[in-house]
């Protein structure tokens, strides 16, 4: 029952919505039956909904069908939740747009959520993967939306292909995968993996395996050596920003492994890459944040460093802490990027925080949502964003202490990047009149502003449901509702214990850290914001540490270099030239013979043709 | 006697047109449209009637066969089975397409025109139920001339290089098969004293390897000049990109397809032994192609050449998948063969329409089209995205299957064609950029698609969808064949 109600929702999704009303509505729907599907699976019941056999070959069978679970349903109140609020804000930021684009607009956006949907919903890897690509697809259609502006085409080109590189190691993963065990279901493969495990735990093909599909999470999910499409695919529209490259898609790649989480318990030298990848990217990204000037791209690296963190706590064996910090990363970031919309919005497409400032007074519930969102980011008890990082910094700690201390370091950058654009955006003297022409910013309509609002609650009581054991006793319910998803491979996992006395210590230490620089930045940025050109070591940050000039110069140029090579050498030099000299041996000896040959092709043929009965003549006549 | 008809209706079709259009170029073309129809419906009522014989039994579905030149064992022997049956849908479909495409393309002695189409397309047609190497042969050639001349009389600038370029390539592939035949034939006749050209009957010649190695490479050359396989493919970007629309679509959606045919049907079942011997290198081809093909695609300016060097890509996974004796990977190649044809079918189809509008094939001259004209860029999107193998379209399944059934024999090998796969994205997105995406060039905006090339492109593009989200009857209709 279900399962046909979804399925009839998906099919709706399809359909190009005309006008947004259809277009939020359809989302608003499939909102209502997540919510329905969670209550169900939080009563106990998942299923597994058989649609149709989409590929069956020889011995292997991959079905088209979709599973509810915990994982699932979690992640469906999510994609639905604030695809929904996204979907609205939508409808009043996109209004500009004549209706035939506004329609191509929701129709893409519809197809995401479709995709999305998918993606968490297969009960294989293969509808995983249909998904995972489905979602690449709408996310190089959102960028390059305004497609006359090449630069924003190509940016989306580059979404595309880097997420292609990272989709290939999901493929070959499933080629293992299938190799290995013969199936590609989830729970078939789990049970065979758990029943194996003492002959599988750290064996090359799980190893191989869990490393070929992290590579797909490197691309999809933005982390290192993938993660520069992620700030040029701020050229989409705002809301796509918020729902694709924050709350949604990019984190596929955490659901595509908290999903694996047996096969990566049982590869514990994978696991040390992911960890050390994520804590490296979430580093990385943060020093780039600090420097940047254009608020969009300020949130965009915040992403990618709040994805690292993600995967640290996958790496550390964090499964709960990583979904929930997906959780509570979709509502403040989804909130700050509509929050920066609405600026934009306000300030007519202006995204350089340089000619903000003082926009506090202009747009009062886009400036209390923002500082919330901010607070939450920062990681101050008792926002959302406390809890999920707190739960990852623990874990980090009890594997590794060298982990916590950078994790409490970027945390700390956090903070104060954040604040920076709080301050420089909302703080101080107002610096963009010569951009509006005199006249001052406005606060955004209603439609704008309540998913701020909605977003912004969330953003405050979201971590609530994941209070650690320590601070009140079994109230973390969301560690509860997950435990089946992650019980098979707790068996197998060895875990640590932290006191409490050591708890509080770390949970103090990364709050004081962020407070103190929270004050810093607020009391440097809001009277002295920096508007000139960065110098020396700043610059290097400001240009993101040159990473895409040296991919452009050790990979694209080549790249163009060796395909211009073999289209003027090889084709037309070499086998071309071949070509033509056989040819003009052949018609040079032929003017020898001229006389036998007309030049003309018909003759030719009907010259073979004789040629091959008079061979069966002489045969006839042989055989006789 | 239905599969004669098949071939029949397109034989007299073509004498039809020809001879209408001496008083009327519109009724040529409606002939040329009907005998194609009648040919699908025919084609279409035989999938129909066979659909649960052909999941079931492993017997060839129509077998018909009549004396030709009995004195040298040459017979009229035409059979299908599931995989012939295929190949002929995709035949007449994209036959009937082709000649919707060329409607008003064609100005110039429309006649002689829809009869060399209607020809090539039945040396198609015959060339797939062919179960006589010499008719194999015969339709083989019957193919190619009226091809040559579609090339040089209704091609673009340089069409005359081209047409000789591609005639010579396959003729001279096209003569070591015929000796390669006539080996055989004559092996086969010390052996067992019978003269015979029958598939049947040569399936059981015992060859020594040494021979056989050699009589293979006769008909291996000449399916991989046709496939095209690198570095044989030299012929394929002039003679496309001269061609005129139908043609190019002929040429990438059928004709290539025969190469791809001649090495299942004949050189896997004529030859196991030395085919087996060299697998790895056929699959190195195969992979080599693959990402070379994709390589000069990203280097190309003139659309139709870009086009025909995704075909060199795409067909390298053909030659892959074949040559990994697998199940799985021979499904996925059959599926490739379909959805390649639909795709790159569609991929000329759409360059033909774009080159009446704005007169240059040069993507350079192109961009912004999306805002003129919507309804084509939809389109474009769809095959672009089919062409870089996006999932829920059939050549997704089709590599996919290909892959998969590869990985565990070669996975090094393997590796490098999924190379192919980020080249795929990068050629087709930059195409796609080029043309439609971009500040608008041009003085006046080109018209959107007309109800007859809307026609067209839908139901090419439905057919990729159905073929990306249902697979499974497609790999039913073949499963018997491969299983063999």
């Amino acid at each position: 029952m279900i399962g046909f109600l979804i399925n009839g929702l998906l099919r709706k999704q399809l359909s190009k919505s005309l006008t947004s009303i259809l277009g939020s509505g359809v989302i608003l729907g499939s909102f209502v039956v997540s919510l329905l599907i969670f209550f169900q699976v939080k009563q106990g019941h998942t299923a597994v909904v058989n649609l149709f056999d989409f590929i069956s070959v020889g011995k292997l069978s991959i079905p088209f069908s979709f599973q509810v679970d915990q994982l699932s349903s979690i992640f469906l109140l999510i994609i639905t939740g604030v695809g929904f609020l996204i979907h609205v804000y939508s409808a009043a930021y996109m209004h500009e747009e004549e209706g035939q684009h506004y329609a191509r607009y929701f129709a893409y956006l519809n197809l995401f959520v479709f995709s999305m949907l998918l993606l968490v919903l297969g009960s294989n890897y293969v509808i995983m993967f249909i998904g995972w690509e489905g979602v690449g697809l709408c996310s190089y259609l959102l960028i390059g939306y305004w497609f006359k502006n090449i630069d924003y085409t190509n940016a989306a080109k580059k979404a595309f292909v880097m997420n292609r590189i990272g989709d290939l190691g999901f493929l070959l993963a499933i080629f293992w995968i299938i190799g290995k065990f013969g199936t590609v279901s989830y729970g078939n493969l789990f049970e065979q993996v758990a029943a194996n495990a003492k002959t599988l735990e750290g064996s090359a093909a799980i190893v191989g395996i869990t490393l070929l599909l992290f590579i797909g999470a490197t691309g999809k999910s933005a982390q290192i050596p993938l993660y520069t499409w992620l700030p040029d695919a701020m050229a989409g529209p705002t809301p796509v920003s918020a729902l694709i490259h924050a709350a949604t898609m990019v984190t596929a790649g955490i659901y595509m492994i908290a999903r694996s989480n047996i096969l990566y318990t049982l590869a514990p030298f994978t696991n040390t890459i992911v960890a050390i990848i994520g804590l490296a990217t979430a580093l990385f990204a943060a020093t780039i944040a600090i420097k940047q000037n254009d608020i969009k791209k300020v949130l965009a690296y915040s992403t990618v460093s709040q994805l690292g963190y993600m995967f640290l706590g996958l790496g550390v064996g964090a499964y709960t802490g990583a979904v929930f910090h997906v959780m509570t990363h979709a509502f403040f970031k989804a909130l700050l990027f509509l929050g920066a919309g609405s600026v934009i919005h306000a300030m007519h497409h202006e995204q350089d925080i340089r000619r903000m400032g003082g926009l506090k007074k202009y747009l009062p519930i886009t400036h209390l949502t923002f500082l919330l969102g901010c607070i939450a980011i920062a990681g101050i008890p008792p926002f959302s964003g406390f809890f999920s990082k707190d739960e990852i910094l623990a874990a980090a700690y009890a594997a590794n202490p060298v982990y916590w201390v950078i994790g409490v370091i970027t945390a700390g950058m956090t903070a104060f990047y954040m604040f920076r654009l709080y301050a420089t955006t909302f703080l101080g003297q107002f610096r963009g009149a010569e951009h509006l022409h005199g006249h001052h910013p406005h606060e955004s309509p209603a439609a704008m502003t309540i998913p701020l609002i909605v977003l912004a609650i969330l953003s405050v009581i979201g971590g609530w449901v994941g209070i650690p054991e320590v601070l009140m006793k079994d109230a973390h319910s969301l560690e509860h509702f997950l435990d089946p998803i992650f019980a098979a491979s707790s068996k197998f996992a060895h875990p640590h214990h932290l006191s409490h006395s050591t708890e509080y210590g770390l949970m103090g230490a990364s709050v004081l850290l962020a407070v103190i620089l929270i004050f810093f930045a607020i009391g440097r940025y809001s009277k002295r914001p920096e508007l000139g050109e960065p110098t020396g070591f700043g610059k290097v940050l400001a240009n993101k540490w040159y990473v895409d000039e040296l991919y452009n110069a050790i990979i694209v140029k080549p790249l163009n270099w060796i395909g211009k090579f073999l289209n003027n050498f090889v084709e037309r030099d070499v086998i071309d030239w071949t070509v033509n000299g056989v040819g003009k041996v052949i018609s040079y000896s032929s003017r020898q013979v001229r006389l036998l040959q007309s030049g003309q092709v018909g003759s030719y043929v009907l010259l073979m043709v004789l040629g091959i009965l008079a061979f069966f003549v002489i045969q006839f006549f042989v055989k006789k | 006697m239905i599969l004669v008809w098949m071939i029949g209706i397109l034989l007299a079709g073509g004498f039809l047109c020809w001879l209408l259009a001496r008083w009327n170029t519109q009724l040529s073309k409606w002939a040329a449209l009907l005998s194609l129809a009648a040919g699908l419906l025919i084609v279409g009522s035989v999938a129909w009637q066979y659909g649960d014989t052909v999941r079931s039994q492993a017997t060839w579905l129509i077998d018909y066969r009549i004396n030709w030149i009995p004195a040298f064992g040459i017979s009229f022997h035409v059979a299908i089975d599931g995989l012939s049956l295929v190949l002929l849908l995709l035949t007449f479909f994209l036959g009937l397409l082709a000649v919707l495409c060329s409607w008003n393309e064609i100005r110039e002695r429309t006649g002689f025109y829809f009869f060399n189409l209607l020809w090539t397309l039945a040396g198609i047609s015959g060339v797939f139920m062919a179960m006589d190497l010499f008719l194999f042969y015969f339709f083989w050639e019957v193919m190619l001339v009226p091809m040559y001349f579609l090339i040089a009389i209704w091609g673009d600038s340089n069409r005359r290089y081209a047409a000789y370029k591609f005639f010579i390539f396959t003729q001279a592939g096209g003569l070591l098969m015929l000796l390669a035949i006539l080996a055989l034939y004559f092996v086969n006749a010390t052996q067992s004293g019978v003269y015979t050209f029958d598939y049947f009957d040569l399936l059981n010649v015992s060859l020594a390897p040494e021979t056989a190695r050699w009589i293979m490479a006769g008909f291996l050359i000449a399916f991989a000049v046709k496939l095209p396989v690198v570095p044989f493919h030299n012929w394929l970007p002039d003679a496309h990109s001269e061609a005129p629309t139908a043609g190019s679509l002929i040429l990438a959606g059928l004709l290539l397809k025969t190469g791809a045919y001649g090495i299942i049907r004949f050189v896997l079942t004529l030859f196991p032994q030395a085919a087996a011997d060299i697998a790895w290198w056929a699959m190195l081809f195969g992979a080599v192609g693959i990402v070379y093909g994709a390589m000069l695609a990203y280097a190309q300016t003139d659309l139709k050449r870009l086009i025909a060097y995704t075909s060199v890509s795409h067909m390298g996974f053909v030659l892959l998948g074949v040559f990994a004796f697998r199940e799985i990977a021979l499904q996925g190649v059959i599926m490739q063969l379909l959805t390649h044809g639909i795709g790159t079918g569609a991929l000329f189809a759409m360059a033909g329409m774009l080159k009446e509008r704005l007169h240059t094939r040069d993507i350079e001259k192109m961009g912004g089209l999306w805002s003129a004209m919507p309804a084509m860029g939809g389109m474009a999107l769809l095959f672009t995205m089919a062409s870089l193998g996006l999932p829920m379209l059939g050549s997704f399944i089709a590599e996919f299957l290909i892959l998969l059934g590869t990985f565990p024999v070669q996975p090094a090998l393997t590796s490098i064609a999924t190379l192919g796969l980020i080249f795929a994205a990068l050629y087709s997105l930059r195409m796609m950029q080029k043309v439609f995406l971009g500040p608008v060039k041009g003085a006046s905006p080109p018209k959107d698609l007309t109800p007859r090339e809307l026609i067209i492109m839908a139901t090419l593009g439905i057919s990729m969808v159905l073929l990306g989200l249902f697979p499974q009857p497609i790999l039913d209709m073949v499963k018997m064949t491969v299983h063999q």
